[in-house]
């Protein structure tokens, strides 16, 4: 689960990791009183949405004062912010962040985050900051540190040290930046971070720390145990027709062609959006109802799918495996009659009791494309659309 | 033949007497798998058609010489479930349980490590050589006991369709393993083939893999370092758009990383023979197979 950048850097200050002075605010006034307080300029008018690039699409923008501040604010609220991460329908800012310009001197980068291969917590640390990581990654190569923690052990003082000399940080410098790499660490793994990223991570002139960005993914899986932490999550930076599908339990994700699918299963699921490719269309969505998918998922998922304008077919590819055919194929007609589908159906079923499953979309009256295996479903789902 | 597991395991099921865990103990049963014992903590002492429930891993393993576990405890407790196992000498431990948080995973793959047990899974299916023994969620009736060939996949519903595909071309298996959509999981692609690549009967491996990670390159790599026998590859997720979670938790392109067609490309570069086209699996396979 993402979080913005001022909740990040509310986690932080729990840390006593050190950020620049500021405050959100979702109105123009709330902005100013901010400032007022803070009245010390420059400040930095921060659009909060959560997706990278945010000053390449004119979302953080310098104020020298308190009507430019004002002038930036009224720019940024309420502006549709197109970056590189939003695609090009953007996103709607609904919150900035109002923050003392830092006093640069230089700027390095940080990140945590969990390894799948080794099982470690890595932490990626380079003298490139302000940079992305990916970028620095394929250019200089020799300037990412890259330190990995066994989780059972946690962080000692030998990584810390790794990280310090390969950072060419001066030894006086060593204690604030032992204390910011134990504190990040310990907020990653008490948090149940999926991602903690400082970006740049600042050395101002008087030698002091500032994480400038703030970037924290959680691990939606670990929420359970995170009260104080749900409260992070932004229903509006989702897509609505993906919030309703998991309040159903299913795995919608909303994409941008004609042909809806629901499939059971997300590898299955997966591979029929590629059929449905390969047959010259293009998906319109991701939609797993599960393994063990029962009727009533099932007439959901039709809900959800046919809430898209764009969907001008639907391809249904189950594998009856424990959740068997006949009991589906009467789930499927039941919901259809009750959604009154109006878009062509192609349903491919195979598994336990497929016969029987055939047979009651058979004798369902229903204006149903049966096919009989993934091939001849293909050629139809093309035939659909054309 | 057949690797893993076979009429010679022992099951014990955690969390035996849950939904999900119960039903799944019945099919098992019904296949013909052993399944000696269940534990739920503060069930010992009752019985779940006549197999003996126990409160602890332990004890289960103490009185039935139980030698595998099937885990089907809620996530928030499945990875203290899967050390359990591991601290009562169950080698070979397969959990079912999808939404455990990484972390978690992170410390119990640190941890077997130590004791030198293993995991499949979690979020997997479980893993099945027809005829002997089914230790997990499968439809157990799509499968051909006999081999000669052995699957292996991240996915659930997508390895039964390949199952199915290829026991309809007359094709057996001699075991058929769902290593786990997750991003951390205990067995690996490489462990399965090497396995595989031991085990006598086994004369070709099906290897289906999704986007997400590089575990589909690195056994790309070792098919071509370390194995002889044929392997058939299907990647899912070519149309996936990236930065998404696709279902599974460890299945998303981040950055140039973990797409589809960076592992088709390495997976040719090893040597594997990838499908392109999953409603010709099955036919496909049995050129390779017949000709190798």
């Amino acid at each position: 689960m993402k979080i913005h950048e001022y909740q990040a850097k509310e986690l932080f200050r729990r840390y006593a990791i050190p950020v620049p002075e500021g405050g959100v605010a979702a109105t123009v006034a709330e902005a100013l009183a901010i400032a007022d307080e803070i009245n010390a300029y420059p400040l930095v008018v921060k659009a909060q949405i959560h997706a990278g690039g945010r000053g390449k699409g004119g979302g953080v923008k310098l104020a020298a004062d308190r009507e430019e501040l004002q002038q930036k604010t009224c720019e940024i609220l309420g502006m549709t912010l197109v970056t590189p991460q939003t695609g090009p329908e953007g996103r709607l800012v609904q919150k900035v962040l109002i923050e003392q310009a830092a006093d640069i001197s230089r700027e390095l980068y940080l990140s945590l985050l969990p390894d799948r291969a080794t099982a470690t917590i890595v932490i990626m640390a380079s003298s490139a900051g302000g940079m992305d990581i990916e970028h620095t990654a394929a250019t200089m190569p020799d300037k990412i540190i890259k330190v990995s923690v066994n989780p059972l052990q946690g962080l000692q003082p030998h990584h810390i040290r790794r990280i310090l000399f390969g950072l060419g940080i001066a030894p006086d410098m060593m204690k604030q930046w032992s204390a910011l790499l134990a504190a990040l660490y310990r907020l990653f793994v008490e948090n149940d971070c999926a991602l903690v990223e400082i970006n740049p991570l600042v050395v101002a002139g008087s030698g002091s720390l500032l994480a400038v960005d703030a970037k924290i993914e959680l691990d939606a899986n670990a929420l359970f145990r995170h009260a104080d932490l749900q409260k992070y999550r932004d229903v509006n930076e989702e897509d609505p027709f993906e919030a309703k599908a998991r309040e159903y339990n299913l795995n919608y994700i909303r994409l941008s062609g004609n042909v809806g699918n629901m499939v059971n299963g997300a590898g299955l699921a997966m591979a029929t959006m590629d059929i449905i490719k390969q047959a010259g269309a293009e998906p319109a969505n991701f939609l797993d109802v599960g393994g063990g998918a029962t009727a009533a998922m099932v007439e959901k998922g039709f809900e959800i799918i046919l809430s898209d304008p764009n969907v001008r077919g639907i391809f249904i590819n189950i594998f009856g495996g424990i959740l068997r055919c006949d009991v589906l194929a009467s789930g499927i007609v039941e919901a259809v009659k009750k959604c009154s589908v109006t878009v062509p159906l192609v349903i491919r079923m195979e598994g336990t009791n497929v016969e029987q499953g055939r047979k009651i979309l058979a004798d369902s009256g229903l204006q149903l494309i049966t096919a009989v295996d993934m091939a001849d479903a293909a050629a139809k789902v093309a035939e659909m659309v054309a | 033949m057949s690797i893993f597991v076979d009429d010679a395991t022992r099951l014990v099921v955690q969390g035996i007497t849950g939904r999900e865990g119960l039903f799944h103990t019945m099919q098992c049963l019904d296949y013909g798998s052993r399944i000696v014992a269940g534990v739920t903590p503060g069930k010992g002492g009752t019985e779940v058609s006549a197999i003996p429930v126990f409160n602890t891993v332990r004890a289960a393993v103490d009185q039935t010489a139980a030698n595998a576990s099937m885990i089907f405890v809620p996530p928030a407790f499945a990875a203290d479930a899967i050390c359990e196992a591991a601290d009562a000498g169950v080698k070979l431990i397969i959990c079912i349980t999808e939404g455990i948080p990484v972390l978690d995973m992170l410390k119990v793959k640190q941890y077997l490590r130590l004791t030198g047990a293993r995991l499949i899974g979690p979020n997997c299916p479980g893993l099945i050589s027809p005829g002997q023994c089914k230790a997990g969620i499968m439809p157990g009736a799509i499968h051909k006991p006999g081999g000669p060939i052995g699957v292996v996949s991240r996915s659930g519903t997508l390895t039964y369709e390949v199952v199915h595909q290829l026991t309809r071309q007359g094709i057996g298996q001699t075991s058929c393993i769902g290593i786990g959509g997750d991003p951390v999981i205990g067995t690996s692609f490489i462990d399965c083939l090497a396995a595989f690549e031991q085990d006598p009967a086994t004369r070709g491996i099906v290897m289906v893999g999704e986007i997400g990670g590089n575990a589909e390159e690195d056994a790309a790599l070792y098919v071509k370092e370390s194995m002889t026998k044929p392997v058939v590859g299907f990647i899912a997720g070519l149309t996936a758009p990236p930065g998404r979670r696709m279902g599974h938790a460890g299945a998303i392109v981040s950055g140039a990383s973990g797409t589809a067609q960076g592992k088709i490309a390495a997976m040719r570069a090893g040597g594997i023979h990838v499908c392109d086209d999953l409603g010709r699996l099955g036919e496909f396979c049995k050129e390779i197979f017949n000709h190798a």
